[in-house]
């Protein structure tokens, strides 16, 4: 049966060796974060600076994104605005069509994942290969990326090396820089031979209409400008207003997302082809995505547009660390998407991911626009309790509610509890309950109630 | 954030629903620590719970309507509120006035509450209680909303290490969650624990006898992870080692 919710899904992986090898890396990634942010002594007040800057550009999306598309189609770029997935992938087929491409390479995106645009792409004939290191094994293995910057978190060394060995005929090794250098290999025949790059977009700028990209392999860069077309795929919610903005953003991004100071290629795209450059796409298109983000813009859920994908809260989260990315079913794991997914999809099928959150806090002390998640969590379970599947929490917290709003019901209740504790425990502990209480009892004991509460305690000996 | 140094004399107690039912040692112990102080403390009778199980969960108007009773018996009520929970002190500083917008006294109480350790050592000053109890090897897991909502930042630490007959072990990742998360406990069971696993090995690699918290409901799903795997390790809210009672 395919598990439909988050707790299926999760019970799935928890355990799993995929588990075990996401944990030991996200960890690594927190660790590095902290170092980075240790030795940048204005650290903390970038990221007040960087979150400004985010949360004043949503408040004049409209205004951005005009200046945006203005400034690109200046340069000479197109510019297309995507109400929704399938008008995304359609133009980018069209082009695709239009420029007689047959293959095309991709570097990292992950809001090509969330339109599926392979999958249209494929469907029309075009072949689509995947560049990012950690994409073009996900691709490979017929999986699904488990992290926003590391698609194959959940995967080891050793797993990597056995997939390259079964489906690129090379010999076994585990060997991180033969394993890039087999990769690298495969892909530079393509990179040379593809007619369209497909790139994403970390940060659109909207004075210039620069696209900036940022990668660790160079992969964005040769995407980008070794085909004579180049597609930038984004949400609509990835502006800043000018370059200084950028800066801030770049000095936080790999920070949080990587421990780097700065990402390996920090490539920033002005244009298609000039008359006398040597090098780079002749055409240019920039496909600009809503596919729900206007839905966000007006809820309350608005600020985790805000986000700019480094990843750092799904690394310090514990639900994460344990369930691993594919858990959350959708493109964003993670707290993030545990926001991000409901509020741009519904709660349709999506209700019980707010509740994937033990509410610690610990992904907006990390996110470096200091992101409300839990405060969005919490209200998002107030929206789309009803859907959550954990509708039988109602009667017991609406009964609940009562006895706790009336002091006279409250001591019957305790009274009534102290019986039962002194009835029910063995030793102190009760080891099962019934119903509901039983995914308490069925994985870890629980205290009996007290023979004496402490009211009634103090009433005997304190009270005056 | 007032001196109560010299001012003091009477505190009120808000205990928490689990305390009240489930640990009424823990809210002995917070007495008996309070007047060692010098505080008179005074228990308003018609408290209850401050509603975070309902709010956490999605249920706003069952936390609006226990939020509006806890606010309305504390705020009859004068001086210090001690909370011996970070949990239910950020639910009453924090989100209780959010859920009553309209109810001014809602601020006013939230801004009275205090949790016990912050009490004791920012407001009273305390740094060394001269605790008499049994010699006790321990370590401390810091919980969440106390840690990254209240801003609490060692004195639960400060306070062990003056008292005297506490080791305190170094907890590694003591400001991990530790998988209860309220009512997420039975939501997701399997991933509270999965979370919980984590948090025993390393409470067991520390070498203590004890783990002490500032939450018993962080500490009933640890204590109760120990006791189903046989582990001797008690799980003790802080106010009772502190009071020389573990």
């Amino acid at each position: 049966m395919t598990p439909v919710t988050f707790r299926e899904r999760a019970n799935l992986d928890i355990g799993t060796h995929k588990a075990a090898a996401n944990d030991v890396s996200a960890r690594r990634l927190h660790k590095k974060r902290a170092v980075a942010a240790a030795e940048f002594s204005a650290f903390e007040s970038t990221r007040d600076r960087a979150r400004e800057i985010r949360l004043h550009t949503l408040a004049h999306l409209d205004r951005y994104l005009g200046e945006f598309a203005d400034s690109v189609e200046r340069l000479g770029g197109n510019v297309f605005f995507a109400a929704d997935a399938a008008e995304a992938n359609e133009y980018v087929t069209r082009v695709a069509g239009e420029e007689g491409v047959s293959l095309a390479v991709k570097s990292k995106s992950m809001v090509t994942e969330e339109i599926e645009l392979n999958h249209a792409l494929e469907a029309a004939g075009v072949e689509v290969v995947e560049s990012d290191l950690g994409e073009f094994i996900v691709q490979l293995a017929g999986d699904r990326p488990s992290h926003i910057i590391a698609p194959v978190l959940h995967k080891t060394r050793q797993d990597i090396g056995s997939l390259f060995r079964d489906e690129l005929g090379v010999d076994y090794t585990d060997e991180a820089s033969e394993l890039n250098a087999i990769a690298r290999r495969h892909l530079r025949p393509i990179f040379l031979s593809a007619d369209m790059g497909i790139s994403g977009v970390n940060f659109g700028v909207a004075s210039t209409g620069s696209i900036a990209t940022v990668t660790n392999e160079g992969n964005g860069r040769l995407t980008t400008t070794a085909p004579r077309v180049h597609v930038a795929v984004m949400g609509m919610e990835r502006l800043v207003p000018n370059p200084a903005d950028l800066m801030v953003m770049f000095d936080v991004l790999a920070r949080s997302a990587t421990g780097q100071r700065l990402s390996v290629y920090t490539n920033i795209v002005t244009g298609p082809r000039r008359p006398g450059d040597p090098d780079g796409p002749e055409r240019l298109d920039v496909v600009i995505i809503d596919n729900g983000r206007s839905r966000v813009l007006s809820s309350s859920a608005s600020e985790i547009l805000a986000c700019i994908r480094c990843g750092a809260c799904l690394n310090v989260c514990p639900v994460y660390r344990v369930v691993g990315g594919h858990a959350y079913g959708g493109v964003y794991p993670g707290p993030v998407g545990s926001v991000l997914t409901p509020a741009m999809a519904g709660a349709e099928g999506w209700a019980d991911l707010p509740y994937a959150s033990t509410l610690c806090g610990a992904c907006q002390e990390v996110c470096p626009i200091r992101i409300e998640i839990p405060r969005m969590l919490a209200e998002l379970r107030a929206e789309m309790g009803k859907e959550s599947g954990f509708g039988w929490l109602r009667t017991g917290l609406a009964a609940y509610s009562r006895v706790a709003s009336h002091p006279v019901l409250w001591r019957a209740f305790l009274s009534a509890g102290a019986v039962f504790g002194k009835a029910a425990g063995r030793d102190g502990w009760i080891e099962r309950l019934p119903f509901h209480a039983g995914n308490w009892t069925d994985y870890r004991d629980l205290p009996a109630p007290a023979s004496e509460s402490f009211r009634s305690w103090w009433r005997k000996n304190r009270a005056t | 954030m007032g001196d109560y140094r010299r001012i003091v004399s009477r505190v009120q107690l808000f205990v928490t629903c689990l305390v009240d039912g489930f640990f009424p040692d823990v809210g002995r112990a917070t007495v008996r620590l309070l007047e060692a102080q010098g505080c008179e403390v005074e228990f308003p009778v018609d408290q209850t719970c401050c509603g975070q199980p309902a709010f956490n969960a999605g249920y706003r108007d069952q936390a609006r309507s226990i939020a509006a009773h806890t606010v309305a018996v504390l705020d009859e009520t004068e001086g210090p509120i001690v909370v011996p929970s970070g949990s239910c002190a950020d639910m009453l500083v924090h989100h209780v006035p959010d859920l009553l917008p309209d109810d001014p006294a809602a601020r006013r109480v939230a801004d009275r509450v205090r949790e016990l350790t912050a009490f004791l050592v920012d407001d009273l000053g305390v740094e060394s209680l001269g605790r008499s109890g049994p010699d006790v090897c321990v370590t401390y897991h810091r919980s969440c909303h106390g840690l990254r909502n209240l801003g609490l930042s060692g004195q639960a630490e400060t306070l062990l290490d003056g008292a005297g007959g506490v080791d305190r072990r170094e907890l590694q990742g003591t400001e991990e969650c530790c998988g209860f998360g309220g009512l997420f406990s039975i939501e997701m069971p399997e991933v509270s624990v999965a979370i919980l696993e984590q948090k025993i090995e390393n409470i067991e690699a520390s070498g203590a006898d004890v783990v002490v918290g500032g939450d018993v409901s962080c500490l009933m799903h640890i204590g109760g992870g120990l006791h189903r795997k046989g582990s001797p390790i008690a799980a003790r809210h802080v106010a009772e080692v502190l009071a020389g009672e573990s």
